[in-house]
C-alpha cells in the first residue's frame, strides 16, 4: 500500500519528540480520523534552524510528519509557509487517495507553529 | 529481511486446506459436466453436488434441502433478509443489532429507505445484545429478527438460542450470520429454533465466493433473482461445482475438528491475551470469556491501530484494525463504538484472529514484538507524552 520512501519514514522517522527551547509550537488534528500532530520550531535569523515532530497517527500521518520536518530545516520562515500538503505527499513519492487527508496535517501545524512564533515574537 | 510469517488475520480468511484443494481439483478439467445436463457427465456431477449438500446439511445437523449454496456471506444474508422482506409486501418490522457486519446492516438500512421499519439494538460495552431487548423490540409488525452468533471484530458469542426461541414462541423469523461461527464452534440446527443461518467458506479454510444459506423446511421467502430453477430458483445461475465441493470438504474437516481445535486456540487466545494486557495501558475489548475461541481484540492507548498494524507487518505479522485509518471509510469501527468505547481508544484496536496453523511459537513471537512496536509508537505520540 505504501511505498518504500513512506515506509523509510515510517521505520525511521526523523526529528522526533519535543524541542524544550522552541520559539513556535504548532498543532493540527483531523477531526475526521482522530490523527494529531505537533511540531516545534526553533527559528534564528529568520530561518528554521530547528524542528521536531509528535505524532498520533497512522502510517502515512508519522511519515508525512517526518518528511516535513526534513524538507523545512533551514529554511526561511516565508518559503516554509509556502510548502502546501500536496508538497509532503509528492515528497514522499505520493500516498494512496484514501491516506492523503491525514498526510494533510502536517504543512499545516507547520503554518500553525510559524504563527505562533510571529505572535510570541510580534511578527503579525 | 524478515523470515517467518505469523498470519493472525483468520477473521479477514484462511487458507484453503490441502486436502480441499485435491477434493476440488477434479471439477475443474475431469468432471466439468453442468450439473443440469442429462447426459452421463452431468450426471455425474449432479452426484458430486448433491453429496457435497448432504456432507454440509450433515455438518450443520440439517437436512440437505434446507442448505442452498450462495456465493458467500454477503449473498446469504441479501437472500434471507431482502427475501424474507420482498415477501411481506407492504412494509413490516426488522429488528437487528448494532454490531451486525455491514453485509446485515447495510441491507437493513435499504430496507429502511423501502419503507421497512428497523430497530438497531444497542450492545453492552463488552457487545452482547440482551434477549430482553429483543423481546422489548417486538411488535406486531416485527416478521423477522437478525442477530450474528459471533461478532467478526470483537468475537463476542451471541445468546441466539434464546433469541431464536423468543422469535419462534412471537411466530417471528430468525435470522443469524454464523460466518465467524461455522467451523469453529458446533451447530445445530435441528436442536435450534434458527430459520436462517449464513455461512462463508473462505472462513473455515475452505475457497473463497462460495458459502451457503440454510433455510429451514416449510419457510418461505421470494427469490431476488430470476433465472434457472438452481438451488430451487432462490440462487438460480450454474453453479460454482468447484468451490460447492470444497465448501463440503471444508466444512467436514472443519467441524470433525472443532473439539480439540477449539481448545487449542482457546488456550493461544488466553496466553495472547494475557500477555498483552501486561503491557501498560492496553484494554481488551469484547468479552474476556464469551467470544471466539481465535479472537483477541484489544486497544494500545495513546497510539493508533494503522501504525501498530504497519509496525507489525514489517516483522511479518499480519492482523487488522477497527480504527478510522485502517478501514477505508475513514469511520471508527461502528462495532467499537457501538460497546461504548471512547474514539481515541477505538482507533488503537488492533485483532488478531488465530486459525489452524497457529501455534505457541507465533504467540510468543508477537508477545516479542508487539511490546517494543508499542513502546517506539508512543514514543512519537504527543498523547502518550501529556497523558
Ligand atoms: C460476520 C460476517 N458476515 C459476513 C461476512 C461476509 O462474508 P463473505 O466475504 O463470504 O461475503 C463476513 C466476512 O468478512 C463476516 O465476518
Ligand atoms: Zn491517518
Amino acid at each position: 500500500m505504501y511505498n518504500e520512501k513512506v515506509i523509510d519514514h515510517f521505520n525511521h522517522p526523523r526529528n522526533v519528540g519535543e524541542l524544550s527551547d522552541a520559539d513556535g509550537i504548532g498543532e493540527t488534528g483531523s477531526f475526521k480520523c482522530g490523527d494529531t500532530m505537533k511540531l516545534y520550531i526553533k527559528v534564528k535569523d529568520d530561518r528554521i534552524e530547528d524542528v521536531s515532530f509528535q505524532t498520533y497517527g497512522c502510517g502515512a500521518a508519522i511519515a508525512s510528519s517526518s518528511m516535513l520536518t526534513e524538507m523545512v530545516k533551514g529554511k526561511k520562515l516565508d518559503e516554509a509557509m509556502q510548502i502546501t500538503n500536496q508538497d509532503v505527499a509528492d515528497q514522499l513519492g505520493g500516498l494512496p487517495p484514501l491516506k492523503l487527508h491525514c498526510s494533510n496535517l502536517a504543512a499545516d501545524a507547520l503554518h500553525n507553529a510559524i504563527e505562533d512564533y510571529r505572535r510570541k515574537h510580534d511578527q503579525v | 529481511m524478515q523470515s517467518r510469517l505469523v498470519y493472525m488475520d483468520h477473521g479477514a480468511t484462511t487458507p484453503v486446506r490441502k486436502e480441499v484443494v485435491d477434493s476440488m481439483l477434479p471439477f475443474f478439467h475431469d468432471q466439468y459436466g453442468n450439473p443440469s445436463s442429462l447426459h452421463a457427465p452431468g450426471r455425474k456431477v449432479r452426484q458430486a453436488l448433491d453429496e457435497a449438500r448432504e456432507t454440509t446439511a450433515r455438518a450443520l445437523g440439517a437436512d440437505p434441502e434446507e442448505i442452498y449454496f450462495t456465493s458467500g456471506g454477503t449473498e446469504s444474508n441479501n437472500i434471507a433478509l431482502r427475501g424474507a422482506a420482498k415477501k411481506q409486501k407492504g412494509g413490516g418490522h426488522i429488528i437487528t443489532s448494532s454490531i451486525e457486519h455491514h453485509a446485515v446492516l447495510d441491507v437493513c438500512r435499504d430496507l429502511e429507505n423501502e419503507g421497512f421499519k428497523v430497530t438497531y439494538l444497542p450492545v453492552d460495552h463488552y457487545g452482547c445484545i440482551e434477549p430482553e431487548m429483543v423481546k422489548e423490540a417486538i411488535n406486531k409488525d416485527t416478521f423477522i429478527i437478525s442477530i450474528m452468533a459471533a461478532n467478526n471484530e470483537i468475537g463476542t458469542l451471541q445468546p441466539i438460542s434464546e433469541i431464536a426461541l423468543l422469535a419462534r414462541e412471537h411466530g417471528i423469523l430468525f435470522h443469524t450470520d454464523a460466518v465467524q461461527v461455522v467451523g469453529q464452534l458446533p451447530v445445530d440446527l435441528h436442536s435450534s429454533n434458527i430459520d436462517f443461518l449464513s455461512l462463508s467458506a473462505h472462513k473455515f479454510n475452505g475457497p473463497k465466493g462460495i458459502g451457503a444459506l440454510f433455510m429451514r423446511k416449510g419457510v418461505e421467502i421470494n427469490s431476488l433473482y430470476r433465472g434457472g430453477s438452481q438451488e430451487r430458483k432462490l440462487r438460480p445461475g450454474t453453479e460454482n461445482v468447484p468451490g460447492i465441493i470444497g465448501l463440503g470438504r471444508a466444512l467436514e474437516l472443519a467441524v470433525s475438528d472443532i473439539p480439540h481445535k477449539k481448545k487449542r486456540l482457546e488456550s493461544l487466545r488466553d496466553s495472547l491475551i494475557a500477555g498483552l494486557l501486561q503491557i501498560d495501558d492496553v484494554v481488551l475489548n469484547g468479552h474476556p470469556r464469551q467470544r471466539l475461541p481465535g479472537n483477541i481484540n484489544v486497544s494500545f492507548k495513546y497510539i493508533e491501530g494503522e501504525s501498530v498494524l504497519l509496525g507489525l507487518d514489517m516483522e511479518g505479522i499480519a492482523a487488522s484494525s477497527g480504527s478510522a485509518c485502517s478501514s477505508g471509510s475513514l469511520e471508527p469501527s461502528h462495532v467499537l463504538s457501538a460497546t461504548g468505547l471512547d474514539h481515541s481508544i477505538a482507533h488503537g484496536s488492533v485483532r488478531f484472529s488465530l486459525g489452524w496453523g497457529n501455534c505457541k511459537e507465533d504467540v510468543d513471537f508477537v508477545l516479542q514484538k508487539a511490546p517494543l512496536i508499542v513502546e517506539r509508537l508512543r514514543n512519537i505520540s504527543p498523547t502518550y507524552h501529556s497523558r
